[in-house]
């Protein structure tokens, strides 16, 4: 099931625009099934296995990303949303006795055959909890940049400032770039990281969970900041907050127990879901 | 009150105060060894411990100037040889070794912490003095160096680990390779806390004298060279304390409060510099 697939025109229909949801999406001619047989697939996971030793954790996953949109994957807790998103920049790599099966295609290009690093610098990631360095907000910004041999510091001060701006943090820490990012709210730690990832200018950004250490002004600024990011960058978010997934993003996923139930269009995984698993999840029957 | 009860509250007000006395009687030995070395060493100092020479035999007065150097001298080299190595097995032993070799690693640095130092002073002497033919400084650094390293290793270890992960992620997700990651990012984070575990580990050995008999050996002079033998406070504090001499018997004292003051002023140095650390991560500290 990928969202280029029939289904998808009847779930078009079906689009209600949500409160607080303003992606181009929602503009009229955004997504019809024609345009989506022309958009391009960012990122495509192929019979995706996925396993910690001797524990299968994940079951022949079949997902795309198309570019420059804002995928969700949701799914009660321990089902392999943050194994999956691991897996799309091989972070999954650091952990002993991990093991990944199937092909994970970048742009036609089998990531799994590419430099780990220079897939990280393309594929941007986002943690649960803020993860600043212990260094001051300039020198976190600049960390990528300089570890990846990004110019000079006059092109690295550059790139600070931009990703700040991109991160809407530019106009919150302008005066103390040089102090340290630990004197930062969370939510502002958050952004902090959101920049780091961007001053690489990845085209895929991975978040996971962004949202569930801060409060609702937190939550919603790194919402509002997802949309302006878009444009830039194709976005999967694994969430555990169903209006979270709903507001923000165009497709959804849903994993359970190691396999991906559904995915679809967010407007039709929400109103009209295909699979009985996705509505009780949905309507809060388990998880 | 029951008769179980009286019992029970009669073993409340022994355990009690047997553990309250234990405890006073470890500050209070404390206490004491502070107070007798300030009595004894402190009215036993003057300008010329750290400046002159010991005279011969019957004279009065001279001073420690060559041993307070020597100590310096084999202290540093001890430092150069020790931390280092023991620096680097820290960081494989945290951000490298699995989890067999890391049990392997670990039994072995603790095993030897407790060698006693005489062994390690007989080892060097075998393998370093015997083939250079003569006492020396070097010798003395190579045997305090070899005591330094599983301190070392295992503080390095301590606080390289109490860097939290999600650091270590980060990095790695904006394309930083391992290394890069422990040079940039884990090390950096546990630095101050490293430091901290080196100047303890120094202030620990700085007092050695064992080995430092089989390698340093004793001067009475300067010394001619890092090849050559040199005194060292703990050396000298031995030799006077055993002579038959009242004078040697204040120097000696003297000696000791020296060290002490210097193990003291680095224990002290080190808990400071830890609590200020301003950039451990949280929870660190
Ligand atoms: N490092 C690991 N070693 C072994 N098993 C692991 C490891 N990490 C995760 N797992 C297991 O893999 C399964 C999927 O975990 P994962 O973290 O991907 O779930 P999740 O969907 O992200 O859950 P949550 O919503 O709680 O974050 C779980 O059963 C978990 O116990
Ligand atoms: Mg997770």
């Amino acid at each position: 099931m990928d969202p280029s697939s029939g289904d998808l025109a009847k779930a078009v229909d079906a689009r209600t625009p949500l409160p607080g949801n303003h992606s181009p999406a929602d503009t009229p001619g955004g997504i019809g099934s024609d345009q989506m047989k022309v958009q391009t697939m960012k990122l495509k996971a192929s019979n995706v296995n996925f396993f910690y030793g001797g524990f299968h954790a994940l079951h022949e996953i079949n997902l795309q990303f198309s570019a420059n949109k804002i995928t969700a994957l949701i799914g009660p807790s321990g089902c392999g949303k943050s194994t999956f998103l691991r897996s799309l920049n091989r972070l999954h790599e650091t952990i002993r006795g991990a093991r990944l099966e199937g092909t994970i295609v970048l742009d036609n290009e089998n990531i799994l055959a590419m430099n780990a690093s220079a897939l990280r610098r393309r594929v941007g990631m986002v943690f649960q909890r803020p993860n600043p360095f212990p260094k001051s907000i300039f020198d976190n910004i600049a960390y990528g940049p300089e570890i990846n041999g990004m110019g000079n510091h006059q092109h690295v001060a550059e790139l600070v400032e931009q990703s700040l701006i991109r991160a809407a943090l530019w106009e919150e820490v302008k005066d103390k770039l040089h102090q340290s990012a630990y004197g930062l709210s969370g939510g502002q730690q958050q952004r902090l990281c959101i920049a780091r990832a961007l001053a690489v200018n990845p085209e895929v950004l991975l978040l996971d969970e962004p949202c569930s250490a801060l409060d609702p002004i937190g939550t919603a600024k790194i919402e509002e900041l997802l949309f302006t990011l878009k444009d830039q960058c194709t976005i999967v978010i694994v969430t555990h907050n169903m209006q979270q997934a709903a507001r923000v993003a165009d497709y959804t996923g849903f994993f359970l127990m190691g396999k991906l139930i559904e995915f679809d269009d967010t407007k039709k995984i929400y109103t009209t879901p295909g699979k009985k698993e996705t509505e009780d999840y949905i309507t809060g029957r388990f998880g | 009150m029951t008769r179980s009860g009286a019992w029970k509250s009669v073993m409340n007000v022994l355990m009690f105060s047997l553990t309250g006395l234990c405890t006073l009687f470890t500050i209070g030995t404390l206490l004491f060894i502070l107070g007798y070395l300030v009595s004894h060493g402190a009215s036993a100092l003057n300008w010329a411990f750290f400046t002159k020479l010991p005279v011969p035999v019957g004279e009065i007065g001279g001073g420690m100037a060559n041993a307070i150097v020597g100590s310096a001298k084999v202290l540093l080299l001890a430092t150069l040889i020790g931390v280092p190595i023991g620096f680097l097995g820290g960081v494989y032993l945290n951000e490298y070794a699995g989890a067999a070799a890391a049990f392997v690693i670990r039994y072995a640095t603790d095993l030897l912490n407790g060698v006693p130092s005489i062994v390690i002073g007989i080892v060097v002497y075998t393998l370093v003095v015997h083939p250079m033919g003569h006492f020396s400084t070097v010798s003395g650094g190579v045997a305090l160096g070899i005591m330094m390293i599983p301190i070392a290793v295992r503080s390095t270890e301590e606080f390289l680990h109490a860097v939290p992960n999600s650091l270590r992620e980060a990095a790695t997700a904006l394309g930083a390779s391992k290394w890069k990651t422990i040079v940039t990012v884990v090390v950096p984070a546990a630095i101050t806390g490293i430091i901290t575990g080196t100047m303890l580990d120094l202030a620990r050995v700085a007092g050695e004298t064992a080995p430092l008999l089989f390698t340093a050996l004793n001067n009475q002079f300067w010394s001619a060279g890092w090849s050559h033998p040199t005194a060292t406070l703990p050396v000298m504090i031995f030799a006077y304390a055993i002579a038959p001499y009242d004078d040697w018997h204040r120097q000696a004292w003297a000696a000791g409060f020296v060290l002490l003051m210097f193990v003291l002023a680095i224990n002290i140095t080190a808990r400071f510099i830890l609590s200020r650390a301003s950039y451990a991560p949280r929870g660190m500290v």
